[in-house]
């Protein structure tokens, strides 16, 4: 039997509701998404059953997590954070620059790490090879991008506004339009792959995949808000989106800042 | 929302987690993502395996990070990892002679990973070991686990994760040496022989 909209929905609701008894019952608030969370169908057979080991890492403090790799200049060409320099032609689509800071959970700026973004094209198709969604290819659009935060953790990507696209979770099923985002901080531990979505996209509540963060608060902080400030005269509209970093890290690493 | 009051710490709440999806795979890995160690280095080893779900099926479409100290248990701070050409945009590869101590790796069609790097030494009370960080579609949050190496039996029984561990479960985390400095580790996403994942606080 083919899931349904209304299927999924349901579950939907049913993680929800479960979420804020347990909420209202005193349990922490989840920030992160359960990786057991049936909606999404592919995390059925792909997430551990076992609990997580758990390590304290303020008595472990020469931890290789607790370091990170390092990135640089030689990482990374001119053009990577301008997605639509990257072919001879203009990409199709409405231009967006995307701007915002990347912290740590003390509000602290991350500097110089990498930031890498991956998107689908203004028709909501990928440039990679098992894309089946029929929507146009654009030669002079491949969607990948990469910079490195300023010393005030600042980064900033000019693209094209992504396209929502089909995906086979169950019938009839959209993903609202996002941008991947792949991000390190000061410590492995931190590491964070993540999706940025626009503001009052119709799908959000369809898409098991953002629902899959059960808290509001929460999954809101995935929204980008619309910000006149970062649209540039006669060429692109701005978006705001700023990124902070969970997980624990060494504050005696963080001298000199 | 989306702007962070940096005043009040309590106010910087994290992003959440979401997965990697399927079509990250002309955007992430990078010639020479698993090729960490130095040309010729002498202590070269090559770890492999597969990824598999909880039916014991090969995932295809798994990414791996790799992260671990030099030999002499010291952390690079070395950049380059993804050095790219100026001209063409394209990646460069690696230098060849500098060890950035990080790889980054997909699974191929049948599950299949390897990664060559340098064996890691020791820090502080830990048996050697590499940290390893696991993406996946339909994996919503990545996943923690590390590589240790057989050989030195008194590190590996005073190593404090892994004497925490049962049995079972602690040989998830140790390789198989295949022949000399050639390694076997799986991870087991779900079910029998399940990997040890780690969650740090
Ligand atoms: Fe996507």
């Amino acid at each position: 039997m083919t899931l349904t909209q209304h299927d999924i929905d349901q579950e939907i609701a049913a993680h929800h509701a479960a979420y804020t008894e347990r909420v209202a019952q005193g349990a922490p608030v989840e920030h992160h998404p359960r990786r057991d969370y049936a909606p999404y169908r592919s995390s059925v057979l792909r997430h551990p059953k076992q609990p997580l080991v758990a390590i304290d890492v303020r008595r472990n403090p020469e931890l290789v997590e607790l370091s990170s790799p390092a990135f640089g200049e030689r990482d990374i060409t001119e053009t990577d954070n301008d997605l639509t320099r990257q072919h001879t032609g203009e990409p199709i689509g409405e231009r967006i620059t995307v701007s915002g800071r990347l912290l740590d959970r003390d509000g602290r700026p991350v500097r110089g790490q990498l930031i890498e973004i991956w998107q689908a094209n203004a028709a909501g198709r990928y440039a990679h090879q098992r894309e089946q969604h029929d929507a146009p290819l654009d030669p002079n659009f491949t969607g990948v991008g990469r910079t490195l935060t300023d010393d005030e953790g600042r980064y900033h990507f000019t693209t094209i506004q992504p396209g929502p696209y089909p995906w086979r979770n169950h019938l009839n099923a959209w993903r609202p339009a996002h941008i991947h985002f792949s991000v390190f901080g000061t410590a492995f531990t931190q590491r964070l792959v993540t999706q940025m979505y626009f503001p009052n996209d119709p799908l959000f509540p369809y898409d098991p995949i953002l629902q899959s963060v059960t808290d509001d608060a929460a999954r809101q902080r995935l929204v980008a808000t619309y910000d006149h400030s970062l649209s540039v005269p006669e060429f692109s509209l701005g978006y705001r989106w700023d990124i902070v970093l969970d997980g624990p890290y060494a504050t005696w690493m963080e001298e000199g800042r | 929302m989306t702007t962070t009051d940096t005043s009040s710490p309590e106010n910087a709440l994290p992003t959440p987690s979401h997965t990697v999806g399927p079509f990250y795979g002309y955007a992430l890995p990078f010639r020479g993502g698993e090729d960490v160690a130095p040309l010729g280095h002498p202590d070269t080893v090559t770890v492999h395996g597969y990824v598999t779900d909880g039916e014991g099926t090969p995932l295809p479409d798994a990414l791996l990070e790799v992260w671990g100290p030099a030999p002499d248990g010291t952390l690079p701070a070395v950049d380059g990892s993804m050095r790219r050409d100026a001209a063409t945009g394209d990646f460069l590869g690696r230098n060849g002679v500098e060890f950035t101590g990080f790889g980054r790796m997909q699974t191929d069609a049948d599950g299949h990973w390897y990664v060559r790097t340098l064996r890691p030494g020791a820090r502080g009370s830990h048996a050697p070991y590499l940290s390893v960080c696991v993406f996946a579609r339909g994996l919503l949050q990545h996943l923690f686990t590390r590589v240790y190496f057989p050989g030195d039996d008194a590190a590996l029984a005073a190593d404090p994760l892994l004497s925490r561990l049962e049995d079972e479960r602690r040989a998830t985390l140790i390789a198989a040496e295949e022949s000399a400095g050639t390694y076997r580790f799986d991870i087991r996403l779900q079910g029998e022989g399940e990997t040890v994942f780690l969650e740090f606080r």
